[in-house]
């Protein structure tokens, strides 16, 4: 299990502004009658999206009470799953997988470009909120190994050098290409296709 | 090489695209509204013959699992449900089906929604994949816009609805009883079996869950007929699978191909071979990372199928492949995947809780050389703890990887764990073997 520590620093109230809100009801009719719970991811996920990347307490208050189900409920859902941030996170929140796939290509080194740039530590906010890091499990992507996640985004076969860059670029307000740094297609083989020429030449 | 005519996911690698018209190309949907005509009983019939097994790692007989559905629906809704939250380390399949093979997977949830009696089905897509998601669901918004889904799907008078529900990042809403609590709002910690979810399941509900890949194989199947499916690969372990090839490797890539290939011929042929050359082999992990690994002696004959690999103590499991080359300390490697077991725990049997960390920290010990030589024996007994003790079969998936280490490379990790522990020396207490608890000048 995972340790999930909660901001000191929170805010009084939370509501979600008019947008959200209809969106949210639209989430809600995705389930049967009554079983309004269900819909208690998706709205921690966009309590989150609408607050800076993070979910303080007194959203967790008021989803209870959108959703008709007790605090306590809410509470357990959103420190069960290591999506849901409960403290503040930079505004490019770079993920770094470094399980055992990632890590026999190299996903240390990605961490450590991570820490030149960004900060030593896991979790720290860079000047300004900008930016923060954090190593992860697996993220699903072993076969462009080693890869990193800054936001909804993957990027894919880095190295040390492609991650430099890529950070400096965040630093500077922009936003890189998401996609496999090593100029191939997906999850083809590099240089050594040998199934679907005919489908790839047509 | 399975030929190409054969392979199901003709878009594997996104040659050309993944909207609705692309799709019908390459044969989606298109007839869809003739298979169901021929009835419940024919389609799972159909499956049975093909000899499917699910592909989400347990390879339980899909056809099998569908007829545990009750016949006719009672007063409880029948649902359907598709298990797309992919997190096994050395896993990359299914993200590839719902980003560019999505209409196979929304044409394979409307005919087994009928074949199952269900007019809802949720599609359980892990959180991080959230691009994926959103490509997934441009097609399901295509799928409604032509009526191959919604109100009178398909001119079958079916009324089917698909909706994508995100996870947040669990490992363990994977297992099927935990993605429907997960679904329900809750923690995602497993429920106890029986009652099974064909039974009672969602809501309470009769609910079938299946893999994506499973699921995204179902129409393809129909069209070409069970004995095509059958005649592919070996008896009891039929049909092609997308094998994930990821590690040391010169070429890591997802391939589809025919099950019982062997090992060898799918690393040189499609993965470029071991970094280094075949000789430079350490060990594979065969399916994703909870299978217990095989070393080089093995891989040399191996046969990438469900039975082939438990003859051999391991499994094919998710079919993700992930190679170790001599150049990597196999022990940090199993330390590290026993971090990962460590992390996605859900804490809800004391054995995986407490058992997972303590597998853990161990073998971070033992990858510095820092346990002494009757700790071996003891992470073993750890291991036989966990495994079987547990709700879910995450305490196996936890185990065994840390049992086919010591199985396979036992030596190792003892010639570089060597020492008798100090309290045992100074203090002839022999059974107090915790020594890192204690100051190592006082013992």
């Amino acid at each position: 299990m995972s340790l999930r520590k909660i901001s000191k620093e929170q805010p009084e109230s939370f509501e979600f502004n008019s947008k959200n809100l209809s969106y949210a009801e639209k989430i809600i009719k995705k389930y049967p009658e009554g079983k309004q719970q269900s819909a208690v991811m998706a709205l921690l996920y966009l309590t989150q999206k609408q607050n800076g990347n993070w979910i303080p307490l007194a959203a967790m208050k008021y989803l209870g009470k959108f959703l008709k189900m007790p605090y306590i409920k809410v509470y357990e859902v959103a420190t069960f799953y290591s999506m849901y941030n409960l403290a503040p996170v930079g505004k490019h929140f770079i993920q770094v997988c470094t399980t055992t796939p990632c890590m026999i290509k190299g996903a240390y080194k990605i961490v450590e470009a991570c820490k030149e740039k960004i900060s030593e530590n896991e979790n720290e906010l860079l000047k300004d909120n900008d930016c923060s890091w954090v190593e992860v499990e697996c993220l699903g992507a072993c076969v462009n190994a080693p890869m990193m996640q800054i936001n909804d985004d993957y990027y894919e076969d880095l190295n040390k050098e492609k991650t430099l860059k890529n950070l400096d670029e965040i630093l500077d307000g922009k936003t890189p290409k998401p996609g496999s740094y090593k100029g191939r297609l997906n999850t083809e083989p590099e240089d050594n296709r040998k199934t679907l020429i005919d489908i790839k030449n047509a | 090489m399975l030929k190409d005519q054969d392979r199901i996911f003709k878009n594997l690698y996104n040659d050309n695209g993944a909207d609705i018209e692309s799709s019908k190309k390459r044969g989606d949907w298109t007839n869809t509204k003739e298979i169901c005509e021929k009835g419940r009983e024919w389609i799972i019939n159909e499956i049975k013959i093909s000899e499917l097994r699910g592909r989400g790692g347990a390879g339980f007989p899909t056809g099998l699992k569908w007829s545990f559905a009750p016949k006719e629906v009672g007063l409880r809704p029948h649902y359907l449900v598709v298990n797309a939250d992919e997190s096994e380390p050395g896993t990359c399949k299914d993200r590839d089906i719902l980003r560019f093979e999505p209409h196979k997977l929304i044409e394979g949830c409307f005919i087994t929604s009928y074949a199952v009696n269900a007019h809802i089905c949720y599609i359980y897509i892990r959180g991080e994949y959230f691009n994926e998601g959103k490509k997934l669901q441009t097609a399901i918004d295509e799928a409604y816009e032509k009526n191959l889904i919604g109100k009178n799907a398909s001119g079958t008078e079916w009324d089917l609805d698909i909706y994508i529900h995100y996870g947040a990042g669990a490992y363990i809403c994977g297992e099927e009883t935990a993605l429907l609590e997960s679904l329900e709002g809750k923690k995602g910690q497993p429920r106890l079996k029986p009652p099974f979810p064909a039974l009672i399941g969602l809501y309470g509900c009769p609910t079938i869950i299946n893999n994506v890949e499973t699921i995204a194989v179902v129409p393809t199947i129909l069209r070409k007929s069970g004995k095509w499916f059958a005649s592919l690969g070996k008896p009891k372990n039929t049909g092609t699978k997308i094998f994930c090839i990821s590690g040391n490797v010169n070429k890591p890539c997802n391939v589809e191909e025919e099950m019982g290939i062997s090992l060898k011929e799918l690393i040189e042929t499609h993965a470029g071979g071991v970094v280094g050359g075949w000789e430079n082999l350490k060990a594979i992990i065969p399916g994703g990372s909870s299978m217990p690994l095989l070393p080089k002696k093995i891989c040399d004959t191996i046969k990438m199928d469900f039975d082939s690999l438990v003859a051999e103590k391991s499994g094919l499991g998710t079919a993700g492949i992930i190679v170790i080359n001599k150049d990597q300390d196999i022990i940090k490697c199993m330390a590290r995947i026993a971090r990962f077991y460590k992390h996605e725990s859900c804490g809800q049997c004391t054995p995986c809780r407490e058992g997972s960390g303590w597998m853990w920290r161990m073998l971070e010990r033992m990858t510095k050389g820092e346990a002494s030589k009757d700790e071996v024996d003891m992470l073993m007994d750890v291991t036989k703890q966990i495994e079987g003790h547990t709700i879910c079969a995450f305490g196996e998936g936890s185990s065994w990887p840390v049992q086919g280490l010591l199985r396979h490379f036992k030596k190792e990790v003892e010639k570089r764990n060597n020492f008798s522990p100090l309290i045992m020396k100074e203090k002839k207490i022999p059974y107090l073997i915790d020594q890192h608890l204690l100051n190592k000048k006082d013992a």
